[in-house]
């Protein structure tokens, strides 16, 4: 298991009020993603919890196009990992983002 | 279509357990206790080197099913196997307990556990066994206060182990063609007695032996519904609305003597199909072939045989 966290400034803050929002699953091939608006309006966090060890950089390439493509400012993605491919994992922060723009809690 | 409308058309099989409980309750009045922001993560899992889950793999909370106030636990099967650990475990024997005590401030009047669990989590089993055990106490007592307590078993991990005794002990069990429930699983089976005694990699045996529609023909499952979140939700509203057989010795000797007699008729039987033809089913060999449709129909042209409760 490797834990470690990844924070980029995002040039707009997430469209939508919804508080929180969670996608995904845990099982092999497979992750959750916990999306919280609890970052800073211009920073967008990322604390990964991953079982595949050894792949930081893929990680650090993935969120960052992730961060770029979504402008998730302000949202805090939290992930559990039972090691994804990194198609798999930006799609699911894609899904988050959206599900966390659409919330209505 | 609304997100909602095409949730409960959807599978029950290929569902997540939050999909299952958004489509199962009454739209939007789910909420949920000890929410994944919570962090409430298994202890034990680190230790192995394991991935853990935001809700340790089971949903719990409160809703409406048809304007019924209801708690509901839901397993996640993809994760650990939906196992009950020591997390999982006493998220659902809170949730009894206080369905139990009519918490406030929307004391239930039901309670639905979507079972899809391979049973104890053996990386925290012996949180898990006593989990499974206070679960089983706080669904008799659930029944005792006359509750009805509603298994829903469709899921790609079945309910076995601990969960088949759960979902023997609930007050009805739904069940869909996927659902399967037993206590050992075809893998610890062979394990232990072989394979000739049984094939656990024969998907077609597993099935006869512990699927859906073996369980609603012996009377071990009291509804038997389509692979849809909307079926499910059916079912259940329809039996949280019935009153529960009283919680007393008479049914639980009652139940024994069907038990029993069940075991005399058919204990010599080695396969589900020998069952069906002793039972007085026409081509028992294609009960597992035949399409939904027409195996609702044959269940309903079946006098009711209530073999359970």
């Amino acid at each position: 298991m490797e834990s470690f966290t990844l924070t980029h400034p995002a040039a707009t803050p997430l469209a939508g009020a919804g508080r929180q929002a969670i996608v995904g699953v845990v099982a092999s091939g497979n992750l959750e993603v916990l999306a919280e608006r609890t970052a800073q309006p211009d920073l967008c966090v990322v604390e990964i919890s991953t079982a595949a060890d050894g792949f930081g950089e893929i990680w650090r390439a993935v969120i960052l196009d992730f961060v770029e493509r979504a402008a998730p400012g302000g949202v805090r993605f939290s992930i559990n990992d039972g090691g994804a491919r990194p198609d798999t994992v930006l799609l699911r922060l894609m899904q988050a983002a959206r599900a966390l723009q659409d919330a209505t809690n | 279509m609304s997100a909602v409308a095409s949730c409960r058309a959807a599978s029950w099989l290929e569902a997540s357990a939050r999909a299952r409980v958004a489509g199962l309750l009454d739209q939007g009045s789910f909420v949920e206790f000890l929410g994944p922001e919570q962090r409430a993560m298994s202890p034990h899992l680190r230790q192995f080197d394991l991935p853990r889950a935001f809700d340790d793999g089971v949903v719990v909370g409160r809703g409406l099913l048809g304007g019924v106030r209801v708690f509901v636990a839901a397993q996640e099967g993809r994760f650990m196997g939906g196992t009950f650990g020591e997390v999982s475990g006493a998220k659902i024997v809170g949730l009894l307990r206080a369905a139990r005590d009519r918490a406030a401030p929307s004391p239930p009047d039901a309670v639905l556990l979507l079972l899809d669990t391979g049973g104890v989590r053996l990386q925290e089993a012996n949180a898990g066994e006593l989990a499974v055990s206070e679960i089983i106490r706080a669904i008799a007592e659930l029944r005792h206060a006359g509750l009805p307590v509603i298994a829903l078993v469709g899921g790609r991990a079945g309910a076995f182990g601990g969960g088949g005794i759960i979902a023997a002990c609930c007050t009805a069990l739904v069940i869909s063609q996927h659902g399967r429930t037993s206590v050992s699983g075809p893998e610890v089976i062979e394990t232990n007695k072989g394979v000739e005694e049984f094939d656990s990699k024969d998907r077609a045996l597993v099935w006869r032996i512990t699927g859906g529609r073996t369980r609603i023909l012996s009377g071990a499952a009291d509804r038997y519904v389509r692979d849809e979140i909307a079926a499910f939700r059916d079912a259940a509203i329809a039996l949280a609305g019935l009153t529960p057989p009283p919680f007393a010795c008479e049914t639980l000797r009652a139940a024994q003597t069907r038990l029993v007699a069940r075991r005399e008729r058919n204990g010599a039987c080695r396969d589900a199909t020998e069952l069906w033809a002793g039972d007085g089913i026409d081509e028992p060999d294609q009960v597992p072939d035949l399409t939904e449709d027409a195996f609702i129909a044959l269940l309903s042209a079946r006098s009711a045989q209530h073999d359970r409760r």
